[in-house]
């Protein structure tokens, strides 16, 4: 058995590799109804009753964790959280071990994040149940790109043809590839963007995406910008000279959207460093879709769980 | 060559279909004193063409837009633990306040009433109406829910294996009503059970 089952439903999300575009448009269409679930008084339907969802998360996260936890509870499954750091992970239990005695409490799914690249497929392989990747190290973080899908769908109305630029440290992203993996799937093309020692050369042999070192060439037509959050600790390890530099030259702001298509519209992954990676004025203006992004992000993970758990096709 | 399957029974034709209609038309402005402060939401699939016919019959006879919506039960089946094949959720529509208002809820055919009863614990998470009604083409009895319908437009008894097959202008080409068995039905669409329950306006 492959990952994919009978009529090619994958049984996982780990990345994009087993999902057909027309599955994955199936899962933005999904989202759709939920979103409009979301706006009920009655906010949760009972789509998922006496199911039990564990989210396993081996690294820090409120925000996805809030957002898995409330897709999960408004589909009416119940929830159980495996914090890794109150947990006997910190006595040295290794990830299988601890992935075989959740599996003694018969959990339906797992939704996992840990800063190792790879081990949700590891869980998926002990877990014998569907996984959905949280975020993997710098490998991929694919509800996070569905969301930045769905965002810029909402927008447009339909992804082909549209001009995605994400700029900032793509080397330490995971938003960046799996966003690199999933838009050119959907028909858009992806423009990726950073300082050359934040720009690992093998992404631009993925179909349909661009490496550019220059910012205003990067925007140029593009329909959506996305800002990377730029962590301050990489100051260390030198991928960049200066912080003022990287800020004068790639720092998300009017003056370089003033390239991109009139109209285009500004992602954050989040959480924001405010006027370093993004400007204060774009963050909180106009053209900022990052609050969408949130409630997007809850109405999408809600279609992942119920196109992974209903069904046994 | 295998012969083209052939209904059991042809049970409405277009002409019956329309009259059906129009005579629950006239049996939901009776019932309701007029047409004043009701609502149309069809259930996705065929309640939806039913439920604008039913609109544009209230307004041609009480001169009063009803607002019509869809839903779509797929959230609140109470089967998805069981499903073999995943159903495809579609849009629920509702767009104007359900509180003060009388609803009809529209499909096209009542079987087991596992549908309505999904359709009524949707329809109050949307909101909260004053009433709740049933408007459905065709009862076929084989009820396993305590649902009933306030209006018929055609009592069908059926035996439980029998197939009961509507079909509408706007989503299948004409207007009909047939009664199929069910093995017949199965080599004409090339379906298995399940999938059929889905989408060949079958009701449940």
């Amino acid at each position: 058995m492959t990952a994919a089952g009978i009529g090619g439903r994958p049984r996982h999300l780990l990345d994009f590799q087993d999902w057909a575009p027309e599955r994955l448009s199936a899962l933005l269409d999904g989202a759709d109804t939920m979103l409009n679930v979301l706006s009920r008084p009655v906010k949760k339907v009972p789509a998922l009753q006496g199911l039990t969802v564990c989210t396993a998360f081996f690294e820090n996260s409120t925000r996805t964790k809030v957002s898995f936890e409330l897709a999960a509870r408004r589909m009416s499954a119940d929830v159980v959280s495996f914090a890794a750091g109150a947990s006997s992970v910190s006595k040295g239990e290794s990830l299988r071990d601890t992935v075989e005695t959740l599996t003694a409490y018969q959990m339906d799914a797992y939704i996992v994040r840990h800063s190792a690249s790879g081990a949700a497929h590891l869980v998926a392989r002990y877990s014998g149940k569907p996984v959905i990747n949280a975020g993997d190290g710098r490998r991929a973080h694919p509800t996070q790109a569905l969301l930045d899908a769905y965002t810029i769908r909402q927008e447009y109305g339909d992804l082909k043809g549209k001009k995605v630029a994400i700029i900032g440290d793509v080397l330490h992203s995971r938003v960046a590839r799996s966003n690199a993996e999933l838009l050119p799937k959907l028909g858009a093309e992806v423009t990726l963007c950073g300082p050359a020692t934040l720009l690992p050369l093998e992404l631009g042999q993925m179909p349909g995406v661009t490496l550019i070192t220059d910012p205003r060439e990067a925007v140029r037509g593009a329909h959506a910008v996305m800002a990377l959050r730029l962590q301050q600790e990489r100051m260390q390890g030198g991928y960049l000279a200066s912080m003022q530099d990287y800020v004068n030259t790639y720092q998300v702001n009017e003056a370089l959207l003033a390239e991109a298509e009139d109209g285009a519209i500004v992602l954050h992954p989040g959480p924001m460093n405010r006027d370093l990676e993004i400007s204060g004025d774009v963050a909180d203006g106009e053209r900022s879709r990052i609050l969408k992004q949130v409630s997007n992000g809850q109405a999408v993970r809600m279609s992942v769980l119920y196109h992974l758990l209903v069904g046994r096709d | 060559m295998p012969e083209t399957a052939q209904p059991k029974a042809v049970i409405l034709d277009s002409h019956e279909v329309r009259r059906a209609m129009t005579r629950i038309a006239h049996e939901i402005i009776e019932r309701n004193k007029g047409a004043e402060g009701l609502a149309l939401i069809g259930v996705h699939t065929r309640g939806i063409p039913l439920a604008a016919r039913l609109a544009a019959k209230l307004s041609e006879l009480e001169g009063v837009d009803v607002p019509t919506g869809s839903l779509d039960i797929t959230l609140y089946r109470d089967d998805l633990s069981e499903v073999a094949r995943q159903p495809i959720i579609r849009e629920t529509e509702v767009p104007f306040d359900l509180a003060q208002r009388r609803v009809i809820l529209v499909d096209d055919v009542l079987f087991t009433g596992r549908t309505v009863r999904a359709a009524l614990d949707a329809l109050i998470d949307i909101g909260r109406p004053t009433g709740i009604q049933l408007a459905v083409l065709v009862d076929r009895g084989h009820r396993e829910l305590p649902i009933r319908a306030d209006y018929v437009g055609k009592n069908l008894p059926t035996a439980q294996d029998e197939v009961v097959k509507v079909k509408l202008q706007e989503t299948d080409g004409t207007d009909s009503v047939e009664l199929w068995d069910r093995p017949a039905l199965d080599r004409e669409v090339g379906m298995d059970r399940e999938s059929r329950a889905e989408g060949a306006g079958e009701g449940a």
